[in-house]
């Protein structure tokens, strides 16, 4: 497309959560990668997008997805990841830093960002580790990685284990404006298990994890960041006693925030009674009973839980065809996170479109202080098509991630991305990735 | 499951009860012993249940590590049965892995054993051995001692004694409990001696010291103290109770050797029948229509 047509997108109803705008029938106008204010550009040509019958919503962010490069790109890589946000609708990506080696250092902070800036399908904020190597020994240089493009930091894979480390962690996010995500998991409970230690697990014979052993973390983790002042993100939360530790914080004003994934939202521990041995099941923290999905359906409709995000973890077909204690842990997320959202909040009338669509922009925002003002005149075009009504089946065949595992295949979700934008470019139409 | 039995039995008398143990029911039929974990007594078991009915057996020794990728597994399997193998015998030390072959594989797949999940002939040897001393299962009350949690026998057994309609409880120390597993007719306890007061059936599992230690165990001292099945705990047991035990035993921890030696005791029995109960599956899924 040359620089001077300007792109117009008619009738779409709009919802930016950045602005609190919210109008039924949206007339925007861009150019050169930016909102054009009304008055402004009205001499060039105009290419129109007729979008009756859709949303049209701000950069949307995920923000917690492994692409696997550098190291493991036979699982994925930033190119396939971000055809896979594309797909999605998905226009920002914060990537963890668990690749081979770990992102750990200024440069490869710099290179990870430079890389998928070149490809330009989507946004990506790198995650840097908190501990050198993600070992978990030493406190790795959190300031010069932010300074290098760093928007959080975390050893996602791998929780901070040592009570001290963690409190060096938060102690030092004081004095930056990055948060510490925690994969919150004591290993010591967890050792061995592929599954939540419930009725499921134990008719298969499967070594079952308690909740316990997340929310003991995540009590920690809070009354740590009681005691630092520090910046804590709490990474999927899956356990009742965790929420419990948000409501603490919360009430104790601390600087918590935290995540909820869509499959944790949508599917229980029950489904390992349909997929049997198949470890498409297999993630972690692993899927839990119904009541705790509940309580992580109260949990986000009352706010205590302000993001969604998918833990995009996609693996190689002959690692989830491993025996299923031997198979690793990860779901391929992408792809459904926005029907997941639709499926899991809107459509059952749990939460207004606005409130939902907040956990993928305004929430994340928030947590990796990235001050995206939405649609307003002058800002970047980063935008989402939304069909909200669509219903569709999920077919891991037709993904763009090279990571095809995942328990929601086969079923119908509601709600899917039509067309997506990033700084004026549609990377996404009618469910093609297109190049730059 | 009670025909089953019912062949077992009838194998047992026309073939492990005379002079000359050979049939020619499976004659030019091959199966393989597809062991990834090592289990001499039960490999054995198959392999004779195999011979005595006239098949040809082939032994296979897997590397088992858990780090060997599935499809090298699924890939020997394939091989195997390209090789024309009738049947299929695994044991794996992961759950799941003998369903998930049977899905790769056309032949059938016996399962002698997967991680904590089940091992069936087991399960059908230890019901014969109880049934042929009382044919009114659905009377009885089992009382299953040990290691619940990462016991596969104790599962077999469990599914094998509440589907003929006996009562089913497990004890153990706490640690070695399944926190959830809500079965009809099946209870959970720790007290060892409350549930022997009007047990039928006794099952001994075998305690496996290096997860027991895992599961922060006290001493195996402790443990015979609280769990085992002493000569002493033994004398409140009827004189028609039968005691088992899968084998192999640590003696003086699990199980005394007297109790090892006394008449309510069929755990060589248990032997005879798994070679019974496994040439009754073989023969069921590979002989086919020659009755
Ligand atoms: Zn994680």
């Amino acid at each position: 497309m040359s620089n001077d047509t300007v792109i117009r997108i008619r009738g779409a109803r709009l919802i930016d959560p950045y602005q609190g705008l919210e109008a039924p029938d949206a007339d925007i106008r861009i150019l050169n990668g930016r909102v054009l204010a009304s008055q402004e550009g009205q001499q060039y040509p105009e290419e129109v997008i007729d979008a009756r019958g859709l949303w049209v919503v701000p950069r949307l962010i995920d923000m917690h997805v492994h692409f696997r490069e550098p190291g493991q790109t036979w699982k994925e890589n930033i190119e396939t990841g971000s055809q896979a946000a594309a797909h999605g609708g998905i226009t920002a990506v914060a990537a963890m830093p668990n690749t081979s080696p770990v992102i750990d250092s200024p440069e490869l902070v710099e290179w990870e960002a430079k890389r998928a800036r070149d490809l330009g399908l989507v946004r990506l904020y790198p995650v840097g580790a908190i501990t050198v190597g993600s070992e978990g020994q030493e406190l790795a240089d959190l300031y010069r990685m932010q300074a290098a493009g760093a928007r959080a930091f975390s050893d996602d894979g791998q929780p901070v284990m040592s009570s001290q480390m963690m409190r060096a962690a938060l102690s030092y996010s004081t004095t930056l404006r990055t948060p510490i995500i925690n994969h919150a998991e004591d290993k010591s409970l967890s050792r061995g298990a592929s599954v939540h230690e419930g009725r499921p697990a134990a008719r298969l014979g499967l070594a079952g994890v308690p909740e316990t052993a997340e929310s003991a973390m995540v009590w920690r983790d809070v009354l740590l960041a009681a005691l630092t002042g520090g910046r804590l993100h709490v990474a999927h939360v899956s356990a009742m006693d965790s929420i419990d530790a948000l409501a603490w914080a919360q009430h104790r004003h601390l600087s918590v925030t935290a995540e909820a994934t869509p499959h944790h939202l949508l599917l229980t521990d029950e489904a390992l009674t349909a997929w049997g041995y198949n470890p498409v099941t297999k993630v972690n923290p692993p899927l839990r009973p119904e009541a705790s999905r509940q309580a992580l359906v109260t949990a986000v409709q009352k706010g205590l839980i302000g993001v969604l995000a998918s833990d995009h973890a996609p693996h190689h077909q002959d690692d989830k065809a491993r025996p299923y204690p031997d198979a690793p842990f990860g779901i391929s997320g992408l792809e459904t996170i926005l029907g997941g959202l639709v499926t899991a909040l809107i459509q059952p009338g749990l939460m207004t479109p606005m409130n939902a669509l907040k956990l993928l922009t305004t929430g994340p925002d928030g947590v990796l202080g990235l001050g995206c003002q939405g649609l307003a005149p002058g800002q970047p075009a980063d935008l989402t098509l939304i069909d909200p009504g669509h219903v569709w089946t999920v077919d891991p065949d037709c993904f763009y991630s090279m990571g095809r595992n995942t328990p929601l295949q086969g079923m119908a979700l509601t709600g899917q991305a039509r067309a997506a934008m990033v700084n004026g470019r549609w990377v996404m139409r009618e469910g093609e990735v297109l190049s730059s | 499951m009670l025909d089953l039995l019912q062949s077992a039995q009838r194998l047992k008398q026309d073939l492990l009860e005379a002079p000359v143990k050979k049939s020619a029911a499976l004659r030019g039929q091959a199966f393989v012993n597809l062991f990834f974990e090592p289990s001499t007594r039960t490999k054995n078991s198959f392999e004779l249940a195999g011979k005595y009915l006239g098949a040809d057996v082939i032994n296979f020794q897997g590397k088992g590590s858990s780090v060997e990728k599935g499809e090298t597994l699924y890939d020997t399997a394939l091989n195997l049965e390209a090789m024309g193998v009738d049947l299929v015998v695994v044991r794996h030390q992961a759950s799941g892995v003998p369903e998930d072959l049977a899905r790769y594989l056309s032949v059938p797949v016996v399962n002698a054993g997967d991680g904590f999940h089940e091992h069936p002939t087991q399960g059908l040897l230890d019901l014969m051995t109880v049934w042929e001393r009382n044919p009114h299962l659905d009377s009885l009350h089992l009382v299953i001692v040990g290691d619940i949690l990462h016991s596969r026998v104790a599962r077999s057994d469990l599914w094998g004694f509440s589907a003929m309609g006996a009562r089913v409880t497990l004890v153990g120390p706490p640690s070695l409990l399944p926190t959830a597993l809500a079965v009809p007719n099946v209870s959970l306890t720790t007290d060892f001696d409350a549930a022997l007061a009007d047990a039928d059936v006794v099952q001994v599992l075998r305690i496996q010291k290096e997860r027991q230690s895992m599961a922060g165990m006290p001493s195996v001292e402790e443990y015979r103290l609280r769990w085992g099945l002493t000569a002493a705990r033994a004398k409140q047991l009827g004189p028609s109770a039968v005691i088992l035990h899968p084998g192999p035993q640590n003696r003086g921890v699990e199980i005394d050797t007297p109790v090892m030696a006394d008449p309510r005791a069929h755990i060589l029995g248990q032997v005879e029948n798994g070679v019974a109960v496994r040439m009754a599956v073989l023969d069921r899924l590979m002989g086919g229509d020659h009755e």
